[in-house]
């Protein structure tokens, strides 16, 4: 390989580093329409009235929609394929709102000033109703979030609405209480995992225009542009060759643009009047009105033998949905398909589940989507089975882990044809010095440093669901446009696309010209989440190449009037293998835009049977200080298995990315609201991410692995990366203070607290 | 309100609304490398010089500019690139978003500052958060751009 596994500049660096306008509100029409929301001020209740008179009387106020003026026909902003398994339950405007910052009205005006105004001016009378803000007590709660009668849900996944239950499941081994009772060792506990917000820097947003084909345009900063067209379509109740749906630079994702968050509303807009208008998220909107992670309750029960061989897994989840059930019923499945695979020599497994609607902001997508939330309370279990049979905590893993070649019954009964997860516990084991460092280290001056390490595992796209597609054209001196539906969120996809693209056609990145989503030029492709992008896409763009080969060498043969058996494509030229003829590459595509009936085009789709897991170990180092039980990440070494690794740079970024965004998850990160249900972390005044002082220092590798269905043996690494870090780092303070933290983020009281217990 | 500065070194004079942020105001004028990542000074990407010192312009009214010299990336392109070929070189360029409020604030802190440590990088770039890198990618890019600027290799 010459391209592949090199770690060359992303396509758009130099834009990115000289701030060039990219992204979606530099890029918007001067004369769009400005839109913001009025939101509820309770968590529950119903719009007995709703006055917009005076406030239409602004100058300057365009237009004001509420609940009267909407199509009656419930859709998901969920970026799903359809059939979504996320339920229909949601209006553009709704009578009911059902969380503090539910959207009331649509103010739409010619500048930010006179539409503030105007929300002022609207007068809504309230029923204020009574709210389920514990997701404990949300299941067949006499209160009912989604008493309507047009909720719907496309798939079974166990929704039911007059149970405020957005899914249930049962799954695994029935029988699995008498291997319990075989087992030497039995332990249980629940561990509980906040909400978390993605926060992507640059907001949510997005404008629409009309053109003159009289569709709807929407420019949308989104992972999922092909998604945010049928949600649209579904939103204003028009058929979807109405809308286009065009995603410029994205300014991160991270799932949070994974669902269509406010797409329908600068859409609804433009629709009901023609003028072009535009929608941006504040921060606060962003952090109370969004899609943050599935807050979880996971309980483990788990078997073992007194030598150290883990028998039995029976692993049940309580997730909160929020108001909305966006990935309510997907996210939860990974809870427990991604965490116990990891140690699939367990005979029985079982897993359970319950996704709840309460009346908080609606959850979402979130890089890792739901096996962040297992893996912390495996990860923990498992150091917690290892104290009680007095063994380490690696020898335990080493005896029970998922090896390469094993059948994972609880991974849809998926083998691990490449796993390299043994090699990784190897390698960061000896990066941290484990030997020397566990479990504690006392520094003498209050402080206690400790050690912890996390498994990881997740999978790569969603394996008999997901399509990734592209096109590739060969145009004028024989470059090369590669077009692709998948979204780059700044990860550089359509650089590593390029990149496989360049080493089958054999040729250097630059001669492959890459352009963005826009849903009516693209090839369809679900959209770049569920860590599908490299593993997925790229396959598609393998096939793509091997198809426009062929295409090349027929034309080239034809050109040189010999049989197409007898030539060969070095990327430069079609050559007669016997012959000394020769047609180069540049002659074939301008003689190719005369007289042809071959075009060289080609465009390929992909779609996989399986999801093989990229894994992934991470080992902290803690210090924590016994005075005052704040805990400070001094060192993050991890070691991640994805398969080949298309750009080393690239894929290293995105590992240290991670292994922060699940620092700051551990540690700070926690969507709060008040009794009465309103979010008190609104701003990133309270809500806390870490800053370059907070991450201590982050050393990555890469143990290769070779995936045979992935492209060039090509697994993902989006998501794995952030699901270490917060078990890691439990399992380190309680090495180094005995304290054992079960709720995320270990805050210093949580620490703190737990000490003075002990003694 | 009559203000009247410069913006890139181009004199700029005009009549605002007194209110008006200086974040807004130079993105009105065409500067949109200035980003406003939140509203509460806290995150650093609407970061550009007020008379070359880095300042938050999302809680800045552009009425303080007045008489002053605004500097934004746009005016700075070929130390934007210099620099910025570090960060790509890292893959620390990542979705970009934040990278002109930081680039600002590291082309301020290698003027402003004569001699550091890595803690002084750290503590001077310590309010310019990024969500995608994980910073580690970013200070080497700064590390390896200090060297060179020091007579090190490219």
């Amino acid at each position: 390989m010459k391209i592949v596994n090199t770690s060359i500049m992303k396509k758009d660096a130099m834009a990115l580093v000289t701030g060039k306008p990219v992204y979606t509100d530099d890029i918007a029409p001067k004369d769009c329409l400005v839109i913001k929301l009025l939101r509820s001020p309770h968590a529950h209740a119903l719009i007995e009235e709703i006055n917009t008179d005076i406030a239409k009387k602004v100058p300057g106020i365009h237009s004001i929609f509420t609940y009267k003026d909407v199509p009656n026909k419930r859709f998901t902003m969920a970026g799903q394929t359809y059939p979504e398994p996320s339920p229909y339950d949601r209006l553009i405007l709704d009578q009911r709102v059902r969380y503090v910052g539910d959207v009331v009205a649509i103010v739409a005006g010619e500048n930010e000033k006179v539409v503030e105004k105007a929300m002022k001016l609207i007068k809504v009378k309230y029923q204020v109703l009574e709210a389920i803000l514990d997701f404990r007590k949300a299941k067949d709660n006499k209160i009912l979030i989604h008493p309507e009668d047009n909720w719907k849900a496309l798939c079974p996944v166990g929704a039911d609405n007059k149970r405020n239950l957005c899914a249930h499941a049962n799954d695994g081994d029935e029988n699995i209480d008498k291997v319990f009772e075989e087992c030497d060792v039995v332990l249980q506990n629940t561990y509980h995992t906040k909400a978390n917000q993605q926060t992507p820097m640059e907001t949510f947003r997005a404008y629409a225009t009309m053109d003159m084909f009289g569709r709807l345009n929407v420019v949308s900063s989104t992972q999922i542009p092909f998604h945010v067209r049928r949600i649209v379509a579904n939103a204003l109740d028009i058929s979807k060759s109405k809308v286009r749906v065009i995603k410029p630079r994205i300014g991160g994702g991270f799932g949070a643009k994974q669902t269509a968050i406010m797409e329908v509303y600068p859409a609804f807009v433009t629709y009901m009047t023609g003028r072009n208008s535009k929608l941006i998220f504040t921060r606060e909107e962003s952090q109370t009105a969004s899609s943050p992670r599935h807050e979880m309750e996971v309980t483990i029960k788990i078997g073992a033998t007194k030598d150290g061989i883990i028998k039995a897994i029976d692993l049940y989840t309580l997730s909160n949905t929020g108001a909305y059930g966006e990935h309510g019923p997907t996210t939860v499945g990974l809870s427990g398909h991604k965490a116990i695979p990891l140690y699939s020599k367990a005979k029985s497994y079982r897993f359970r589940y319950d996704v709840v609607y309460t009346n908080t902001m609606s959850a979402g997508a979130y890089r890792g989507y739901g096996a962040t939330q297992g893996i912390f309370a495996m990860e923990s279990i498992i150091d917690e089975l290892a104290e009680k049979l007095g063994i380490n905590p690696i020898t335990l893993r080493e005896k029970n882990m998922v090896r390469e070649g094993d059948l994972m019954p609880a991974y849809y009964r998926e083998t691990a044809n490449s796993c390299a997860l043994d090699r990784c516990l190897e390698r960061a084991k000896a990066m941290i010095d484990w030997d020397n460092k566990y479990p504690r280290r006392d520094m003498g001056n209050g402080k206690v440093r400790g050690v912890g390490l996390g498994f990881s595992m997740q999978g790569s796209s969603i394996s008999n669901v997901d399509v990734g597609s592209v096109a590739i054209k060969v145009s004028d001196d024989g470059f090369y446009n590669l077009m692709v539906g998948a979204t780059d969120m700044g990860t550089g996809c359509d650089t590593v696309l390029s990149q496989i693209a360049a080493e089958c056609l054999d040729c250097s990145v630059d001669n492959i010209i890459v352009h963005g989503v826009d849903t009516d030029t693209s090839p369809y492709d679900s959209g770049s989440y569920a860590s599908s992008t490299t593993y997925l896409t790229g396959m598609a763009v393998v096939k793509t190449c091997e198809k426009l080969i062929t295409k090349i060498k027929t034309l080239g043969a034809q050109y040189l009037n010999v049989d197409v058996e007898k030539v060969d494509f070095d990327g430069k030229k079609v050559f007669d293998l016997e012959d000394n003829k020769e047609i180069s590459l540049k002659d074939i595509a301008n003689k190719a835009m005369c007289n042809n009936n071959n075009t060289l085009y080609a465009s390929e789709s992909h779609s996989s049977k399986v999801s093989p897991p990229p894994y992934m170990v991470g080992i902290a180092e803690v210090e924590v200080d016994t005075e005052t039980g704040k805990v400070d990440v001094i060192n993050y070494k991890a070691v991640v298995d994805c398969g080949t690794v298309v750009n080393p740079a690239l894929a290293r970024v995105q590992t240290e990315g991670g292994i922060a965004q699940g620092i700051g998850m551990a540690l700070y990160e926690d969507v709060v609201y008040t009794n009465k249900g309103s979010l008190q972390t609104h701003s990133f005044m309270q809500y806390k991410i870490p800053t370059r002082k907070d991450v201590g220092t982050i050393e990555v590798q890469f143990e290769s692995s070779y995936e045979p269905t992935g492209p060039f043996g090509v697994k993902s690494i989006g998501e794995v990366v952030i699901n270490t870090s917060s078990p890691a780092i439990a399992n380190a303070v309680y090495n180094a203070v005995g304290v054992r933290i079960r709720e995320l983020p270990i805050t210093p009281e949580k620490v703190f607290m737990g000490m003075l217990e002990k003694k | 309100m009559e203000i009247k500065l410069w913006i890139n070194g181009k004199l700029t004079e005009d009549n605002i609304e007194p209110d008006t942020p200086l974040l807004e105001y130079v993105r009105s004028k065409g500067c949109l490398s200035v980003k406003r990542g939140c509203e509460t000074s806290n995150c650093g990407l609407c970061t550009l010089w007020i008379d070359e010192k880095p300042v938050l312009s999302c809680t800045v009214l552009a009425a303080r500019a007045n008489g002053k010299h605004i500097t934004t990336l746009e005016g700075l392109q070929e130390e934007a690139k210099e620099f910025g070929e570090f960060m790509a070189k890292e893959g620390a360029d990542q979705c970009g978003y934040c990278n002109p409020g930081f680039i600002m604030n590291v082309l301020a802190m290698v003027r402003e500052l004569k001699e550091f440590s890595d803690e002084d990088i750290k503590e001077y770039l310590v309010g310019n958060l990024c969500r995608c890198t994980g910073y580690m990618g970013q200070f080497r890019a700064v590390k390896a751009f200090l060297n060179y600027k020091r007579g090190g290799e490219r």
